[in-house]
């Protein structure tokens, strides 16, 4: 109680400002406040605003290095749009990543999301998880902030209705039929297992992959759950072995995926693996060792190191390491939201929001444009399989045709895609 | 047949890692009535420290047996957990000692959060992949499969209880550790130096949790620093079966508990399968017809069942399988 008083009264003058500085712009209309943080910048000229720009993953828990990927992606973007110092609406506009931890649980979705609308953010780059994503936009939309995820591939979130949702990934139902078509192509199995930990997006992209295998006449054996945090999956894989499926697909993140491979092999089972993106990456090979060899797995998108040079260029001599899985496009994201502003020349949401849905802009992830929904136009999804150790892109599903990666990456090269 | 047989091997191998940890909980529980819920996470710090030591070594290009580096990870591994737990006895339970027993509870979690945060800070937020560098072939027997590292893991367990029960019934530190256990007042006047046995009980349960640490990680081949968390409150539900407090009761509620696991998630599915009974109702026949099949839960349950083991120890049997002591002191 004491230290709320001493807090209260430490922070008054500056409470007194904003709130001011809100009411008048309330009854003038005649400054644009909305998206500009707590006004003017002390040191700077007075024409100069900060812009806040909100990020949200988990940056805790079970899945935090991939939230810091995308955070880091987002960090680029701010301080590449800082560097060029862009004038917005006739003032200098400074950006400012305000970045918080959904810790990938869907009740902190809503939470984290009214803590961006009293920050009074310019936009959202996030959820990293479909789960929390799909919760948390209920707030943008009544918040009227324009929300735009580089990860979240749950179909559901874009078809809510809602003006201000948007992403620079491909959905699960269109990754889902990706891989169950190459599985398809490439291995014909007659009897197939599906696995999912559960969450909104193991489970949704669990169901895309077994609607398309059903659909092409492959049996699919009763769906078998886990959690994202389970290590043990030896009990799920015995009762799949004493079914004899050909494939398996597993819809969940790489720290259950590993473990579940692993001891896939250890068992005996001799079905092909395949995993959605989100137990794609590098990791597979230390996570499951020798096991992991002939894994085939899909990313939404196109794979990190096809993604723009200058792009990996700035991130490395940033970072200091490699992009992970979505950093391209949550960097895409970022500069999306910067372009909408200087398309409208604001940075009100309300005003961003009709030029962001129809722009067109060239980032590090290719060619990106908005449908109706709000979902990336002709999003390209990439099949991998696990070589030696390495994840190695073998083909690009594109809108149901199969493209060799070989093909593909010869026309990746001019940029034009 | 084989499937069965191959659910119970891996439900014993869980068992034993179960029956470990469950040893920490209810030797201390045992002495001083207190559930250390801060268990899971010297489990948990057991399994880094052996990571990095056995990454280190693995890394450094020494050529060295496998077996010893694992052996060497371990043996670090021990040290660190036994400082672990020792300091977290005298930080957070022993000046709590006279207090109501919800105070050295609190404390418990309190130590959990901050163990489980300063291995955030020092090993990341990333699931960390053990080095696999012993070769682990799998032995095939009647349809079944059993790999070398859940021998050594059901072996090493069983040697570690028969050790530990030796330390406390034929030893003088083991009379001690009973004796403080039935009544730390007089045990002190017949000088016993009771702060000594209490520390060295938690000493020793940290070291058992160290072992655990290591198993778990070269089994599973995954660190990661929530990883205690769950773990120890199954171990805890299986040192509640066999009857906190007891040694026997915490080998055997472990190993009954990971065969019930296994079991359970191994055919919960089909069991309740409803087109058994797809007579009850069209809806039900329908979805049967359609699909062929209509499960009501699934292997997603798998967490659940020890919960709800300890739910029905607690309402039938409070005291556990083998525990005589009601639980009137909990």
């Amino acid at each position: 109680m004491p230290m709320h008083r001493n807090a209260m009264r430490r922070y008054h003058p500056l409470v007194l400002a904003i709130v001011v500085g809100m009411s008048l712009s309330a009854c003038g209309g005649k400054e644009e406040s909305s998206g500009a943080g707590a006004g003017s910048s002390v040191g700077g000229g007075a024409e100069q605003v900060t812009v806040r720009i909100g990020h949200a993953a988990p940056l805790t828990g079970a899945i935090a290095h991939l939230g810091k990927d995308n955070e880091s992606g987002v960090e680029l973007a701010v301080a590449e749009a800082n560097m060029r110092g862009l004038t917005i609406g006739g003032r200098k506009v400074f950006f400012e990543l305000m970045s918080e931890d959904d810790e990938g649980k869907p009740d902190k979705g809503p939470i984290v999301g009214q803590k961006f609308a009293d920050a009074g953010v310019a936009g959202v780059v996030g959820h990293l998880n479909s789960g929390v994503a799909i919760p948390a936009s209920a707030i943008y939309q009544q918040a009227g902030i324009p929300v735009i995820s580089g990860s979240a591939t749950n179909p559901q979130l874009t078809e809510q209705g809602f003006q201000v949702t948007f992403r620079t990934v491909g959905r699960d139902d269109q990754q889902g039929p990706a891989v169950a078509d190459y599985l398809l192509a490439r291995y014909q199995p007659k009897l197939a297992a599906v696995i999912d930990d559960a969450s909104s997006y193991g489970e949704g992209l669990a169901n895309e992959v077994e609607k398309t295998l059903k659909a092409k006449g492959v049996a699919v054996l009763p769906r078998e759950k886990g959690t994202d945090k389970q290590a043990d999956w030896k009990a799920v894989l015995t009762k799949l072995r004493g079914r004899k499926p050909e494939a398996v697909f597993f819809g969940g993140m790489d720290a259950a995926a590993g473990p579940l491979l692993k001891q896939a092999r250890e068992l005996g089972l001799t079905a092909v693996f395949a995993f959605g993106d989100g137990a794609c990456t590098d990791k597979m090979h230390e996570l499951a060792g020798p096991a992991a060899e002939g894994l085939v797995c899909s990313q939404a998108g196109i794979p990190v190191s096809s993604s723009s040079q200058p792009f990996l260029d700035a991130y490395k001599a940033r970072f200091g390491r490699e992009p992970l899985i979505y950093a391209p496009f949550t960097y895409d994201a970022t500069n999306l939201l910067i372009e909408a502003m200087v398309a409208a020349d604001s940075v009100d949401p309300a005003k961003l929001l009709p030029s962001l849905k129809s722009i067109a802009h060239v980032g590090a992830t290719g060619r990106i444009g908005f449908d109706d929904k709000g979902d990336r136009k002709d999003a390209e999804m990439t099949i991998f399989t696990v070589q030696e150790g390495k994840v190695l892109p073998v083909a690009i599903v594109k809108s149901g045709t199969i493209i060799d990666f070989k093909d593909f990456a010869g026309t990746a090269s001019t940029g034009d895609r | 047949m084989d499937i069965f047989l191959q659910q119970i091997i891996n439900g014993l191998t869980l068992g034993s890692v179960y029956a470990i940890v469950a040893l920490g909980y209810t030797m201390v529980y045992g002495i001083v009535q207190l559930i250390n819920f801060a268990h899971g996470e010297v489990v948990m710090i057991g399994a880094m420290v052996a990571l990095s030591v056995i990454a280190a070594i693995a890394g450094s290009g020494v050529a060295v047996s496998p077996v010893l580096i694992i052996l060497a990870g371990t043996l670090c591994a021990i040290p660190v957990c036994m400082g672990v737990g020792f300091a977290m006895e005298r930080v957070a339970y022993r000046p709590l000692r006279g207090a109501p027993r919800l105070a050295p509870l609190i404390t418990a979690i309190g130590i959990s959060i901050i163990l489980q945060h300063l291995a955030m800070l020092i090993w990341s937020r990333n699931p960390l992949s053990f080095p696999q560098i012993v070769a682990n072939p799998v032995f095939e027997f009647a349809g079944a499969t059993i790999s070398a590292v859940q021998v050594a893991i059901i072996g090493l367990s069983l040697a570690v209880m028969a050790g530990l029960s030796l330390l406390v019934y034929r030893t003088r530190l083991g009379i001690a550790m009973r004796a403080t256990s039935e009544n730390p007042q007089v045990a002190g006047l017949m000088g016993i130096d009771i702060n000594r046995v209490i520390s060295l009980t938690f000493v020793i349960g940290a070291a058992l949790g160290a072992v655990a640490g290591v198993m778990v990680g070269t089994y599973y081949g995954v660190a990661h620093y929530t990883m205690g968390a769950l773990l120890g409150l199954k171990a805890f539900s299986a040192a509640v079966l066999g009857g906190i407090g007891n040694l026997a009761g915490a080998m055997l509620g472990g190993m009954l508990l990971g065969v019930v696991e296994a079991l359970g998630t191994g055919y919960i599915g089909d069991a309740t399968d409803l087109c058994h009974v797809d007579w009850i109702s069209a809806t039900i026949a329908e979805r049967c017809a359609a699909d062929g099949h209509f499960i009501l839960l699934g292997s997603n349950y798998q967490d659940v069942f020890a919960f709800v083991v300890l739910i029905f120890v607690l309402v039938f049997r409070p005291s556990g399988l083998l525990g005589e002591r009601v639980s009137d002191r909990a």
